[in-house]
């Protein structure tokens, strides 16, 4: 293992699934503790890549690091480091907020008192202590994804992966949310998201913009907005990706 | 370009309410879902129910629809009576839930085929119904794909075609685009743009600030109350505190010290930039920027912006009462 300063690192990379490129040459490299943003269409390619910095997907070609790690010869060591969850998060909803927390330090292999401290920790720093007796059938949207965050870092990963983490939930959900996030890679955790909400995409430090499997601009989200001259991040976005089709000449 | 309802007949019935609600009280079981709600929309206006979840908005909505009833309170749509003319108000509204709704094993054109007679449209109007909505969703391709083969943001528009088969006057979509991505959600509501032109009137919830800036007027409900109604513009107005924008780099992400400042109401970190509410920029601006330099930040410029929908909605949920 190399002690590199980046979280994740990837030259080239590139996934084609029969004559479709989902992935095509990606290069970036995602700083330790940075807030890192995955924006894009659907079938952009943002899955795919992050499927492949999980270690769950061989890339066809090019080359990607996770934590030092590379996802092609050690996809395991890979898996062991870093945290998931998605807007579909699975928590056992008929469990208690505590049980649903062991359980899930259980699958990452963590020892009894390991578990209790890690959730000691945790449901502290997201207000969840009040919680834990409570079944997770029953509360609202906000401490749900709370909960299936604590769960995906019970494990203390040094990258930390969210698909759309904040989906349909309110304002003030979200800021209590993107609190923690922040408070995570101020610990030095680097947060990989992708969304499709410009609401979400703001928090963080930088956003990639994807389209077609490659990464138009990758810049912090007041960068955008003021290269293409847009008030709106939304704006930014679909006139940077017209633009590419336009070129293009077609689309779908 | 294209004309589903026309219902703009004369242009002389310029503000004519399309939708009154009065008073509205609803509550399941112990739980309060709607305390008082009450409200006038205009016909063909896009209006906004921005909330977070469980502030009421579903239950007004499906209330509006006649699928549940009011326990007090009354509305009347389209100059029908909410507590005697649901039938008629049925048929005049399309409603598209929270939830996918379709068939996932029938084809785009059976799904349509079946609202069709779920609605009993007329043979004869039916195929130029059919092809005015396959235009402007441009699913027409896609009629013979079944429906959970479809991507998201057909899902939705195929979704929105079958609420629109019976020509409603209006159309009551609850969070319409929640998973779709921001291609096929601007398309979404450049359609319901078309729509409102034409004189639909769209009543719409969603949870997310910018699609709230995309209709005409907005209202904030939260705990079954109306906390704001207003156009996107006029809603900062609503935000009696200065934003001082921070630009720069390595900001902290806890703010209690700031906090303490006198005149500091909130701070919001949001990647480059540290948003402080405050009461007026003198006040706190050298207190503010002491404290980051002190803690290592690096501040690249320093502004007053105007506040957002979101810091309205954020500042009026904080200062309802009751508010934890």
């Amino acid at each position: 293992m190399s002690e590199s300063a980046f979280a994740v690192e990837t030259k080239d990379l590139t996934q084609r699934f029969g004559r479709f490129t989902a992935v095509d040459r990606v290069t970036m490299t995602v700083a330790k503790g940075e807030i890192y943003g995955f924006l894009g269409a659907n079938g952009a390619g943002k899955t795919t890549t992050i499927r492949i910095l999980c270690g769950l997907l061989r890339p066809t070609s090019g080359s990607a690091f996770v934590n030092g790690h590379d996802v092609i010869r050690y996809p395991e060591r890979v898996k062991a480091g870093i945290g998931y969850m998605s807007q579909k998060f699975s928590l056992y909803e008929d469990l208690r907020v505590r049980d649903n927390l062991v359980f899930f330090g259980g699958i990452y292999g963590l020892g009894r008192e390991r578990i209790e401290q890690r959730i000691a920790e945790i449901t502290s720093a997201t207000g969840l202590t009040e919680l834990l007796t409570r079944k997770v059938r029953g509360l609202p949207t906000g401490w749900k994804q709370r909960l299936a965050l604590a769960c995906a870092v019970l494990h203390d990963p040094g990258i930390i992966f969210l698909d759309e983490p904040t989906g349909g939930v309110d304002p003030v959900s979200r800021r209590t949310f993107w609190d923690f996030i922040y408070s995570l890679a101020d610990a030095g955790k680097t947060i990989f998201v992708t969304t499709h909400y410009m609401d979400e995409a703001e928090y963080c430090h930088r956003i990639a913009i994807m389209y077609q499997g490659r990464i138009l601009m990758c810049d912090s989200p007041s960068a955008i907005r003021e290269s293409t001259g847009d008030a709106l991040l939304e704006d930014a976005f679909i006139r940077l990706i017209t633009r590419e089709s336009d070129t293009e000449t077609g689309g779908d | 370009m294209f004309v589903l309802g026309a219902h703009r007949a004369n242009d002389e019935t310029g503000d004519a309410m399309s939708i009154l609600i009065d008073d509205i009280h609803k509550t399941y079981g112990a739980q309060g879902a709607l305390a008082g709600v009450t409200l006038s929309i205009r016909e063909g206006e896009r209006f906004g129910l921005i909330g977070p979840d469980g502030a009421g908005k579903s239950s007004l909505m499906r209330i509006l629809c006649g699928l549940i009833r009011a326990d007090r309170g009354s509305f009347t749509l389209c100059g029908l009576d909410g507590n005697r003319d649901l039938r008629a108000i049925k048929s005049s509204i399309g409603y598209m839930p929270q939830r996918f709704s379709l068939y996932p094993d029938l084809t785009v054109a059976e799904n349509l085929r079946f609202f069709a007679d779920l609605f009993t449209v007329p043979r004869r109007e039916r195929d130029e119904r059919l092809e005015r909505l396959y235009r402007f969703s441009r699913l027409k391709p896609f009629a013979a794909r079944r429906a959970a083969a479809l991507s998201g943001g057909m899902k939705q528009k195929l979704a929105l075609s079958c609420a629109l088969i019976h020509t409603p006057r209006v159309l009551i979509l609850d969070e319409p685009t929640t998973g779709v991505d921001p291609v096929s959600r601007r398309e979404f509501w450049d359609i319901l743009s078309e729509l409102s032109r034409d004189g639909t009137t769209i009543l719409v919830s969603t949870p997310y600030m910018d699609e709230a800036a995309r209709c005409d007027r907005i209202a904030f409900i939260h705990h079954g109350r109306l906390l704001a109604v207003d156009t996107p513009a006029g809603i900062p107005g609503r935000f009696p505190l200065t934003i001082l924008e921070f630009r720069g780099r390595r900001f902290p992400v806890r703010h209690d010290d700031m906090l303490r400042v006198r005149g500091v109401a909130s701070v919001r970190l949001l990647g480059d930039r540290l948003r402080v509410a405050c009461e007026s920029r003198e006040a706190v601006e050298r207190a503010v920027r002491d404290m980051l330099e002190r803690s290592g930040a690096e501040i690249l410029s320093v502004r007053t912006d105007t506040p957002s929908i979101e810091d309205t909605f954020v500042h009026l949920m904080h200062e309802e009462p009751g508010h934890v």
